[in-house]
């Protein structure tokens, strides 16, 4: 499984991306939407997308929105990550396509416990 | 939830920020010195296995740098060891799909009473009310009534507030479920009013007198008899029982299914989850 950590914070990516690798996934990363985009058109698909909302260039709402408009990327999973708390800006996240939402700070725990919502890491029983 | 009270000498201020920075140190995860109740909780197991006698003890310790063993317990602890939504996913898949669909066609009075035996800040009986709301639409009409319990009053009074803080409402609430129940305020978010009104609260140490309860569905107890020793769990276990309806149930955690049969009780496994059906008698 391939996720793809989306921050113009260099630190936020590298602490990410530890997490995700340590619960299995390859991981590349992308500064900001536009260089998300860039990089899935180029490939590889990732399975599962970290974005951050507030970012230079192209901001994680408008990915979302641009990833869902294109049918060849439908089977990523969208997961917002972001200091960007306010009710509406969740419901619009949803709206526009987005399947979980973690609201910094969090724990690693947190990163876990959504993916495993999403079924992309396993649950103990 | 705590297992027992016992009278020791409170923290002070710099004893909370020694485990809290200790922690912090160590494992990246934020630690907040003002959740007291937490850190009573979670360090309790761990002050008992290393034989200290509170949090004072342990602080004094930790500054001494001269167990690695105990600094693990308590980074463990403080850090794989929370409340969260949805805990486990199973049990609360159990409860949708089968327990409670059986539960329905075997009663008549359109009534059902649920327990979170082990509370804590309540992100056990707010899953469940969120997931009733949505996911059962077949209960609306129902007298649906959710009662927690738990020993510590700040958690009880955290749970009756519905309020949780961004760290906590991330920890598996998912996000369909915060965008449809929880209204921010301020840097926090609280259960809306009308889930709240589904729930009461009251304070119950499992080893001392309990307070009047109703009899009961489902009981959840999940997580916490393994802080009692066989003996005591008997007991609690017995009255637990007492308080449920005939065809019953009681969930245990995942993590305590190696307590095997229990008296009056029939095990039985559904999906994942081990449970236990009160007989009838």
């Amino acid at each position: 499984m391939l996720a793809m950590v989306i921050d113009d914070s260099r630190a936020m990516r590298s602490i990410l991306r530890r997490i995700v690798t340590e619960l299995g996934f390859e991981c590349v990363e992308a500064a900001d939407g536009q260089d998300a985009l860039d990089k899935m058109s180029e490939g590889p698909v990732p399975d599962l997308a970290l974005i951050d909302w507030n970012m230079p260039v192209l901001d994680g709402l408008s990915f979302v929105t641009s990833v869902r408009e294109n049918r060849d990327w439908r089977d990523v999973t969208l997961m917002m990550v972001t200091t960007e708390g306010e009710h509406a800006q969740i419901v619009r996240a949803l709206a526009a396509g987005a399947h979980e939402y973690v609201i910094k700070p969090f724990t690693p725990d947190a990163i876990q416990e959504k993916l495993q919502l999403l079924g992309l890491v396993g649950v103990e029983a | 939830m705590t297992a027992t009270t016992t009278a020791t000498a409170p923290p002070s201020v710099a004893d909370l920020s020694t485990i809290s920075t200790y922690v912090e140190s160590r494992s990246a995860i934020l630690c907040p010195a003002d959740k007291h109740y937490l850190f009573e909780a979670r360090l309790r197991p761990v002050m008992r296995k290393h034989g200290l006698a509170d949090l004072r003890e342990l602080a004094a310790k930790l500054r001494m740098n001269g167990s690695p063993a105990l600094g693990e317990d308590v980074v463990d602890a403080m850090t794989t060891n929370e409340t969260s939504w949805f805990r486990d996913i199973h049990p609360f898949e159990s409860l949708r799909t089968t327990i409670i669909p059986e539960l329905m066609a075997a009663k008549s009075n359109r009534s059902l009473t649920i327990w979170s035996a082990a509370s804590s800040t309540g992100q056990e009986l707010y899953s469940l009310a969120m997931m009733i709301d949505l996911q059962m639409p077949e209960l609306h009409g129902w007298d649906v009534r959710l009662h927690g319990t738990d020993l510590s009053r700040d958690v009880i009074a955290q749970a009756k507030a519905g309020r949780y803080s961004a760290l906590e409402v991330n920890r598996g609430l998912p996000a369909q479920y915060l965008a449809r129940y929880m209204v921010r305020d301020g840097a926090h978010y609280v259960v809306s009013e009308g889930l709240r009104r589904k729930a009461s609260w009251d304070r119950l140490n499992f080893v001392a007198p309990w307070p009047p309860l109703p009899r009961f569905d489902v009981v959840l107890c999940r997580n916490v008899l393994i802080y009692f020793d066989v003996d005591v769990r008997a007991k609690i276990i017995r009255k637990i029982r007492d308080t449920i309806v005939p065809g019953g149930y009681l969930l245990l955690g995942s993590s305590e299914t190696s307590i095997g049969d229990v008296e009056g009780f029939q095990r039985l496994v559904i999906g994942r989850t081990t449970v236990y059906r009160k007989e009838h008698r």
